[in-house]
């Protein structure tokens, strides 16, 4: 069966995302003031043919330690959908 | 000298190490994995660019390619293997060096010359050009690379000064360069292959390739 995996990759928090703060400074220009804080990662998506969603999730879990993330800047959280 | 799709200054180090330095280079494809030819008394060379378009992160995929999983077993034996710029990220996301390289603190692509130096060393006036050259690794891997003295570069002012303004990108400690804990594997953002030749009004990464193609460790930091 294929199961839909979402990864989020995130700067670890003791880091500064200056991707973040660009933005945050964008949308204090537009008005939007209560934004205290912007941090910006990435949202990957992988379809995984896997024999359960246990399976799966090792699979990802895998992927995401080997490529999709590296923990000296970044963490990762994992869910599966069916 | 390793080609990856996306490397733009591989043709710069070729000419600075062939008609500056006066020595041999080979070219080397990605998708290859030969390095039998090589003793250990040779250097591969990772140039500068954007290997497979920086494509989740600088230097994670080119990691993966054949010619990368010869290279580290190169370095593991302790072949010398010298990563400029996007050659540097690679290095640091294959593991062969500690640390990682984080987007400029400015959120700029930075592209000037600046000052670096070694520990013992003269101010060299060598070109920087990256958008994600913010050196940072945890407080403990950062004293253990200064205890081993693995810190080879250093942004400076042009009197040697170690000063938060002559930072370009915010790099913990003002690290420009590093090496591994055994002393053969190098990597540094500036580029020292743009500043080779007389003729581009700039010859000290003459002197700074010198050092680190044709010197010892012991000798470059004392």
């Amino acid at each position: 069966m294929t199961y839909t995996v979402h990864i989020n990759v995130m700067p670890l928090k003791e880091l500064l995302d200056p991707q973040g703060k660009a933005v945050l400074s964008g949308l204090g220009n537009l008005g939007l003031n209560a934004v205290e804080d912007v941090r910006i990662g990435k949202h990957i998506t992988l379809q995984i043919n896997a024999g359960s969603e246990k399976e799966a999730r090792q699979i990802a879990e895998e992927a995401s330690r080997k490529l999709l993330a590296n923990p000296v800047m970044e963490y990762f959280e994992i869910s599966v959908k069916n | 000298m390793v080609v990856f799709p996306g490397s733009n200054c591989d043709r710069d180090i070729m000419d600075a190490l062939r008609e500056d330095l006066g020595q041999e280079v080979i070219e080397l494809w990605h998708k290859d994995k030969d390095l039998s030819m090589f003793s250990t008394e040779d250097c591969i060379v990772l140039p500068g660019g954007f290997s497979y378009g920086d494509y989740l992160r600088c230097g994670a995929i080119a990691r993966f390619s054949p010619m990368m999983q010869s290279v580290i077993e190169f370095a593991q034996r302790g072949g010398k293997v010298l990563g400029i710029c996007n050659g540097f990220q690679i290095l640091c996301e294959s593991g062969l060096l500690p640390g990682v390289l984080l987007r400029n603190i400015n959120m700029k692509f930075v592209c000037k010359n600046v000052y670096i130096k070694g520990e013992n060393g003269v101010p060299l006036k060598i070109p920087i050009a990256h958008g994600e050259g913010r050196f940072y690794a945890d407080s403990e891997t950062l004293d253990e690379l200064e205890n081993n003295k693995q810190v080879i570069y250093r942004y400076c002012d042009a009197d040697g000064k170690l000063t938060p303004v002559s930072n370009p990108n915010g790099a913990e400690r003002n690290i420009a360069g590093i090496c591994n804990a055994s002393g053969n594997v190098f990597g540094m953002m500036p580029h020292p292959e743009r500043a080779c030749s007389q003729v581009l009004g700039n010859t000290d990464g003459r002197r700074l390739l010198n050092d680190l193609l044709l010197v010892k460790k012991e000798a470059l930091v004392g």
